[in-house]
């Protein structure tokens, strides 16, 4: 008999659905079927039974080629990498869980390394705007039961996030919101006609690269100021009614994406849409959230912040205190200047999402990957130690975009026995320790 | 795990009675034993000419779990140049200043002889973090007490008047979230904060619930008493830090009366008001803003079924947090800082800003004043705790100061004529006529005897008795020659001589020598099966949670070493 597994958490993205239904094969090894989760999320659960998992560590040999070889033998390489790196970096982290975040944060203080996260290259700017400006959000919850005005600012969760607006924002029937999306307001600001500004009440369209004059506008209008005829390509009187919508919601969030953190403006733009937000509080009440990527991209930014005191960027160097700064410690600006001598990609791929330039610094010096599948930075790195996969391999605490955590589960057996990143991290910190003593 | 006998100390152990005797402390297995239990082998600890006291416990803190971890992510500037580099070989990194990372947390909790905190405000939902963080503080065995006061299923069983239902789902709540007391936070406000509005009196109707904070507050201690917890309700009244709020305060308390504990585990109080310091104001306006510390406690001198802890303002640059969400928005609107907040679907809400508690300026120095004048006003000191509602009124590394203050009439007074204001504040405030000292053994009643038997694990801490867990703290204090300047009253607090946690000499001198597994203390109270309440809990997370019901409960993973507390009020 097959086994349905209920209540399962998705690593897909940073919606963190965990009602998803999983039927799993008689002996537990395989994913057979997977309900309630999004196209996207129901392939990562299938992947893991794709055949053809890697499930050695595999090494680089003088003529290119990846030789497998023995977990032992990578964790004492990987070990001996990060001892003999006068400065590694480690970097990744979108797709895993705390645990493995919390002992890759103990190996990183051992090594004396540079710690930091895909938000270094995605919602960092987000980061700078809180340390600025602080951050008045909610849990998504409260979103589903309170809110009668929702903004998606520059994301387009009907891709990004496909989940999202049917489990948290638009259309679900929540406590004081027993009409669902028949009493709710959708305001959708973005550049392109994307399948979010579709089903919205009001698309504004802005001129790309303008949010931040338009939240100007916004704050200008709601402060009872007047504005010109024409602000970031958006006529005053939309302006004059969306602001009105705004301002007249029982409970609003306003969800921002990429969009705000990585055209001109950056934080800048973030910083002025928490403005905004803290605007309307003297008015009604108003939250912001970040859409956060990944399942658990949450989770660094959280774990670190208790274990070091920063989200990110966390360079530990000096060995016997922590600074943050990005700009001088994030992991592509390190990269393109050529000052790290190791690098470790876990959960992500940097080989993907990195400027070729940075990329071909980075290969100059020994490159470990450590993830569950095949990937640009599997593929040109020294050593790829494969891992299971979280969420399905593997459970563990996952921080959803809200920074509520999850708990998942695992659902079926690691694949041929390979181990968590967690475990992982742990062998290598006892083998770096044991090193430390010969020497 | 060794022997060791601490020699000839001078000893407090309010509950056995010992005051500053000459005596010796036995350590095995753990456990303080009588000497003669010891073998020959035992080290032998020199504590002669210092203070022996047990290990520290504190009662209410902020240390663990989403919001001080919004604390921390939200000031950076909290760590820039204010943290120590790292020594010794066990230690890891120590970050931060107000809001301390986990290991800084752990050891410099420690570092003070203390062996027991409760973190204070746990949101039910954001449990799992909780524990993770405190599974990351090392050293202290910690607990946590879950927010209630605005959770929807309570505010609809105590509208209908359903005590038993309450009780009921606030059992399995504490057994979901592994928590430890009934934590009440604004009662009622922080449900209106779902739409920006607030609850200032106990008598304002909660938004669309319609029912009142006094309403809450009685259903609580209701619940509470049916539940026959080891702690009481642990509230945070309504209306915190306004000026004139302490009539609200009088007012709340006022709600116990006629209440006594039903409980096995020896507490007498059926109300804890925690940082009393935020709610003991007069005047209606900053201007006129004044010490209302002694009518608030001539009430609660007389009133025997309660307990307080004092809240008291260091003048240091912090970061406030609380579950009070329009509190801090409040706040935000004064100093005009950052402000992050986090409403909790359901259950509570939490508010962050940075303050800066300037020493010259009025208002936060009055505010300093009445939190010492509350610990001076007291009478029973069994009834009164020591804390800084860290990190609100101050980082909780500043206890030794706040110790040497109520030691010493001098240190305070000098501080007290040193602020630019000081006319103004003599005059909106007692401290300055008050000529009390508080002596060890008050002390020792306020950090350790006291608490502990408030929260209903006096037969765990807060005493030297044999059998009692290996907690000591060994002060290089002489109470028979007292120094001439009252500052190294904060050293020797500030800086154990020695440290033992679980009969493990933990810290030496300020150095962590040894990180021994710590517990999670949680309470599992078994009530009769009601299905009426199970079918609430599926029906209101079918509908309303955006979790599902079989990932809300915090994992046994997350809690490696548990002490659990079982209750059986089927019995």
């Amino acid at each position: 008999m097959a086994k349905v597994i209920t209540g399962v958490g998705c690593p897909y993205c940073g919606a963190s659905c965990d009602d998803i239904e999983v039927t799993v094969s008689d002996d537990g090894t395989k994913v057979l079927e997977v309900k309630n989760a999004c196209a996207i999320g129901n392939q990562v659960f299938h992947h893991a039974s794709t055949p053809g998992r890697i499930t050695s560590p595999r090494l680089r040999q003088p003529d290119g080629t990846y030789k497998e070889i023995s977990y032992e033998e990578a964790i004492d390489r990987a070990a001996r990498i990060l001892v003999n790196a006068k400065k590694p970096l480690i970097y990744g982290f979108g797709s895993t869980n705390c645990e493995g975040m919390s002992a890759a944060g103990r190996v990183a203080e051992k090594a004396g390394a540079v710690l930091d996260n895909c938000a270094s290259i995605c919602h960092g700017s987000s980061f700078l705007a809180i340390f600025d400006n602080g951050y008045p959000s909610c849990t998504l919850g409260e979103v589903k039961n309170r809110a009668d005005v929702i903004v998606y600012w520059a994301s387009n969760p009907a891709h990004a996030h496909p989940r999202h607006m049917s489990r948290y924002s638009i259309f679900p029937r929540g406590f004081f919101t027993g009409k669902g999306h028949m009493g709710r307001k959708i305001i959708c600001i973005d550049p392109r006609v994307t399948d979010t500004a579709r089903v919205a009440d009001i698309h504004l369209q802005v001129q790309q690269g303008h949010d931040y004059e338009l939240f100007n506008a916004f704050r200008t209008v709601l402060h009872g100021g007047d504005i010109p005829d024409m602000v970031a390509g958006i006529p005053k009187e939309k302006i004059l009614e969306a602001a009105g919508i705004m301002k007249k919601a029982r409970f609003g969030t306003v969800f921002y994406g990429m969009g705000l953190c990585h055209s001109d403006g950056r934080n800048h733009n973030v910083d002025i849409a928490i403005s905004m937000t803290r605007d309307l509080n003297e008015f009604t009440k108003w939250t912001i959230m970040a859409m956060r990527g990944h399942y658990n991209i949450a989770g660094p930014g959280v774990v670190w912040s208790w274990q070091f005191g920063f989200p990110y960027c966390i360079d530990m160097t000096k060995r016997d205190l922590v600074h943050m700064n990005p700009g001088e410690t994030s992991s592509v600006d390190l990269a393109m200047r050529d000052e790290v001598d190791a690098f470790v990609n876990i959960g992500t791929d940097a080989g993907a999402h990195f400027p070729i330039p940075a990329v071909q610094h980075l290969k100059k010096h020994p490159w470990i990957t450590i993830d569950p599948n095949i990937c640009m930075a599997s593929e040109i790195s020294d050593l790829h130690i494969p891992v299971a996969v979280v969420g399905v391999e593997t459970g563990g605490v996952v921080y959803r975009m809200d920074n509520v955590p999850i708990q998942f589960k695992k659902v079926v057996e690691p694949a041929g026995g390979i181990l968590t990143d967690e475990e992982l991290f742990d062998k290598i910190y006892e083998r770096m320790c044991e090193l430390d003593q010969e020497a | 795990m060794g022997e060791y006998l601490i020699k000839n100390g001078f000893v407090f152990d309010p509950v056995q009675g010992i005051n500053g005797d000459k005596s010796d402390v036995a350590l095995k297995d753990g456990k303080i034993v009588e000497t003669t239990a010891l073998s020959s082998g035992a080290t032998v600890i020199d504590a002669s000419g210092m203070t022996v006291m047990a290990g520290g416990v504190d009662i209410h803190s902020h240390v663990a779990g989403a919001k001080v971890d919004v604390g921390r992510l939200l000031r950076p500037e909290d760590k820039l140049f204010k943290s120590p580099k790292k020594t010794g070989k066990v230690s890891r990194v120590e970050m931060g200043y107000s809001v301390p990372t986990t290991f800084k947390t752990g050891y410099d909790y420690t570092r003070m002889g203390y062996s027991f905190v409760m973190e204070a405000a746990m949101p039910p939902l954001e449990a799992p973090h909780t524990h993770e963080e405190m599974r990351d503080t090392p050293i202290i065995d910690m607990a946590a007490m879950p927010v209630y006061g605005n959770n929807w299923f309570m505010l609809e069983y105590l509208k209908n008047g359903e005590i038993e239902n309450n009780a009921a789902y606030s059992a399995w709540l504490m057994t979901a979230t592994k928590g430890f007391a009934i934590k009440v936070v604004n009662p009622g406000g922080t449900e209106a904060w779902g739409w920006g509005l607030n609850c200032t009196t106990i008598h304002d109707p909660v938004p669309y619930f319609d029912i009142t904070p006094a309403e809450i507050i009685k259903g609580l201690i209701e619940t509470n008493e049916y539940l026959r917890l080891p702690h009481s309700i642990h509230l945070h009244p309504n209306n915190l830090g306004n000026p004139g709020n302490y009539e609200t305060t009088l007012e709340t308390l006022r709600l116990a009366e006629g209440y006594s504990p039903k409980s096995d585990f020896g507490r007498e109080q059926v109300l804890h008001n925690t940082h009393l310091q935020f709610h003991s104001y007069g005047g209606d306006s900053w201007g006129n803003f004044e010490s209302k510390a002694k009518e608030v406690m001539d009430y609660v001198n007389q009133q025997k079924n309660l307990t307080i802890d004092l809240g008291c303002v260091t003048l240091d640059e912090t970061t406030t947090m609380t579950a009070d969400g329009p509190f801090e928005h409040h706040l935000n609107g004064l100093n005009h800082l950052k402000w992050a907040n986090t409403d909790v679907e359901l259950e509570t809400a939490a508010g962050v800003v940075p303050y800066v508690y300037g020493k010259n300026v009025k208002v936060c120095d009055i505010q300093w004043a009445i939190g010492l004048e509350i610990a001076l006003f007291a009478k029973d000191m069994m009834r009164t705790f020591l804390t800084t509602d860290h990190p609100n009124a101050g980082p909780f590394f500043r206890y030794p100061r706040i110790i040497k203050w109520l030691m010493s009439k001098q240190s305070r007074d000098e501080l007290l004529h040193s602020f630019k204001w000081a006319d103004r504040v003599i005059a909106a405030t007692n401290l300055e006529s008050i000529d009390r000292e508080m002596t060890f053994n008050e002390i020792a009643q306020m950090t350790r005897a006291g608490p502990a038997k408030a929260l209903g694990i006096a037969h765990m801490y807060g005493s030297l008795k044999p059998g009692m867990n290996g907690n000591v703290a060994v002060y290089n204090i002489n109470p028979e020659h007292m120094p001439a300047d009252p500052d190294e009253i904060e050293k020797a607090f500030l800086r154990a001589a020695y440290v033992f946690k679980d009969g493990v000499m933990v810290s030496r001198d300020g150095e962590i020598l040894a990180t021994p597994p710590k517990l999670a203390l949680w309470v599992n109270a078994k009530v009769p099966e009601n299905a009426q309440v199970r079918r609430d809990i599926y029906e209101k997370f079918r509908k309303y949670y955006s979790v599902n019901l079989e990932n809300y409960p915090v994992r046994d993973e997350l809690a490696p070493n548990q002490r659990v507390i079982e209750l059986d009020i089927t019995a």
